[in-house]
C-alpha cells in the first residue's frame, strides 16, 4: 500500500499536499483499493467552501458509495475534469493524475492537525 | 470477502470489471458451493413436483431441466430454481443458497406418500463457467450437453454432474461434484483455460452480469410478496397444469391485471451507478423503485430492474431515477438490457 511521506491524511483516507497555501486532495491507494472499480464522482464546484470534515463529495465504486470529506477548510480553486470522462484515473494514480480537486486553506493550523505518512501507515496496518 | 446467505464469498478477485468482461469476451468461472441441491425420487414424484412447483414437470424429458418457482399461497416467490429431471422417477433441484434450509423444510411440511427428498447440499461442490469460450474450456470433459440439460460426468474417476445453464446470458455450464474434489476441479479449469483467458470471477461480477441479462434475483427482485406474474415470468408459471399451490391466487391475479410490473431501466444521461432503492419517478410523482441496479460495465451507464406502476411499465417509457436528492432521466427498456450479437 502506497503512503508517500510527502503528503498528509486525514482520519477519513483523504491525502492533501500542501504548497503555498493551496492544497491538492486525492483518495489514498488503501481508499481506492478498498472500493475497487471506481465509475463515477461528484465533485465540489470551484469557489465553493467548506469547513474541516464536511462532506464535499461522493466517490462510487460499482460495488459501493463513499463521502469525500474536506481534509482542510477553505475555497476549492480547481476541479479535476479529467475524472468526468475517466474516473479510473483514481484506481490507476491515486497520489497523481487522480487529484481530486484544489483548495485554498483558510487556517493553515488545519494541516498540522491531520496525520503524518508513519501515523496514517499505522492506522491503516491496524 | 463478503458474508453472502452464510458463505464467505469473494466480491471480486482483481476487480469487478476485469471478470465481467472476462466473462461478455471469453471465459470465467464462479465457485457457486454455496448454492443447494436436493434430490427428489419415489413413484408419486411427478405430481408431487408439479403441486409445490410453478412449471410443469410433464415436459421435461430425462436430462432436461426448467426455470420454476415455489410459490406460497398468496402466489409470492419462496425461491427460484431449477428443476432436472435425472430418471424416470429422480429430480434434482439446485436452489439458492440464502433459501436451502427454508425450501427443505417447507417441502418436507408438504411431503406426500411415494416421495422421498434428499438435502445434499452439503455433498455438493459446484462451479459455473460462463462465457462464450466455455465450451472450448470444457472440451477435455467428454460429451457436453445441449442448452438446459444435464448429464453425468466422470472427473478424477468421481461421478459428476454437468449443466448446461447460467446466469450471465453467455453460453456456459454448471458443475455439481463431490464437494472434496473442489480446489482439484477448480485449479483444473483455472490451468486449463489459462491459453483462453479464463477468470475467476466473484459475487461483484455476478451480479454485473445478471442484472445486464435481466436476471431476477430472489430477495430482491422477487420475493414472497412479489408474484412471478409481476415479475415478467409467466412463462414459467402453467396455470393449466392442474392444482399447485399459489395457483388460485395467480388466477385472481391474472384476471384483474398486475398492478406493478419488474421492469428494466436504463440511464439515458450520464449518472452515478443505479442502486436498489433508488426511486422512480414520472410527473413529479413516485412509480415505483430500484430493486436491483448497478453500473453497467458492457454498456456504460446505469442500469437497474426495478418494480413500476403498469401504466408506466412499457419498453420506450421515460422515467426519472432519484439518486441522493437529484433526477436522472432513464428508459425503460425491452429485456435483456444486454444481448449478444448473432
Amino acid at each position: 500500500m502506497q503512503v508517500p511521506d510527502d503528503l498528509k491524511y486525514s482520519e477519513s483516507h483523504e491525502w492533501i499536499r500542501s504548497d503555498a497555501g493551496i492544497g491538492t486532495v486525492g483518495i489514498t491507494d488503501y481508499a481506492q483499493d478498498s472500493l475497487g472499480d471506481i465509475v463515477f464522482l461528484e465533485l465540489p464546484q470551484a469557489g465553493a467552501s467548506f469547513q474541516q470534515g464536511e462532506t464535499i463529495g461522493v466517490v462510487e465504486s460499482v460495488k459501493t458509495v463513499s463521502d469525500i470529506l474536506a481534509p482542510v477548510g477553505g475555497e476549492i480553486t480547481e476541479v479535476n475534469s479529467a475524472l468526468q470522462t475517466s474516473p479510473e484515473l483514481v484506481n490507476k494514480d491515486p497520489y497523481g493524475s487522480g487529484w481530486l480537486f484544489r483548495i485554498r486553506l483558510v487556517n493553515s493550523d488545519e494541516i498540522a492537525s491531520l496525520l503524518s505518512s508513519s501515523d496514517y501507515r499505522a492506522r491503516i496496518e491496524k | 470477502m463478503t458474508e453472502f446467505g452464510g458463505w464467505k464469498m469473494p466480491v471480486y478477485y482483481s476487480s469487478i470489471v476485469e471478470e465481467h468482461r472476462a466473462v461478455r469476451n471469453q471465459v470465467g468461472i464462479f465457485d457457486i458451493s454455496h448454492m443447494g441441491q436436493i434430490e427428489v425420487s419415489g413413484p408419486a414424484v411427478k405430481g408431487w413436483l408439479n403441486r409445490i412447483l410453478s412449471n410443469n414437470v410433464d415436459r421435461l424429458t430425462i436430462g432436461q431441466g426448467q426455470y420454476t418457482f415455489m410459490l406460497n399461497d398468496r402466489g409470492g416467490v419462496i425461491d427460484d430454481l431449477i428443476v432436472y429431471r435425472r430418471h424416470d422417477h429422480q429430480f434434482f433441484l439446485v436452489v439458492n443458497a440464502a433459501n436451502i434450509e427454508e425450501d427443505f423444510v417447507w417441502m418436507q411440511k408438504s411431503l406426500s406418500e411415494g416421495v422421498t427428498l434428499l438435502d445434499c447440499s452439503s455433498l455438493f461442490a459446484a462451479i459455473a463457467i460462463q462465457g462464450p469460450r466455455s465450451a472450448e474450456l470444457m472440451a477435455d470433459f467428454g460429451e457436453l450437453p445441449a442448452r438446459n440439460h444435464i448429464r453425468d460426468l466422470k472427473i478424477a474417476e468421481c461421478s459428476t454432474m454437468i449443466a448446461r445453464t447460467g446466469y450471465t446470458g453467455e453460453d456456459g455450464f454448471e458443475l455439481f461434484f463431490p464437494a472434496g474434489l473442489g480446489p482439484f476441479v477448480w485449479n483444473r479449469l483455472l490451468d486449463l483455460g489459462k491459453a483462453l483467458g479464463v477468470r475467476p470471477c466473484g459475487l461483484g461480477s455476478r451480479d454485473t452480469l445478471r442484472i445486464e441479462a435481466c436476471y431476477p434475483l430472489n430477495g430482491s427482485d422477487l420475493s414472497q410478496d412479489r408474484t412471478p406474474l409481476e415479475a415478467g415470468l409467466s412463462s414459467f408459471v402453467d396455470l393449466e397444469k392442474g392444482e399447485f399451490i399459489g395457483r388460485e391466487a395467480l388466477w385472481v391475479q391474472k384476471k384483474a391485471g398486475v398492478k406493478q410490473r419488474l421492469s428494466a431501466l436504463k440511464a439515458i444521461v450520464k449518472s452515478p451507478p443505479f442502486r436498489p432503492h433508488y426511486s422512480l419517478l414520472s410527473g413529479g410523482g413516485r412509480i415505483g423503485e430500484l430493486t436491483s441496479g448497478t453500473q453497467s460495465p458492457t454498456l456504460g451507464v446505469g442500469i437497474g430492474l426495478g418494480y413500476l406502476d403498469a401504466d408506466f411499465a412499457r419498453p420506450g417509457q421515460k422515467v426519472e431515477i432519484e439518486i441522493r436528492g437529484r433526477k436522472y432521466g432513464a428508459n425503460v427498456e425491452k429485456k435483456p438490457l444486454y444481448k449478444k450479437a448473432t
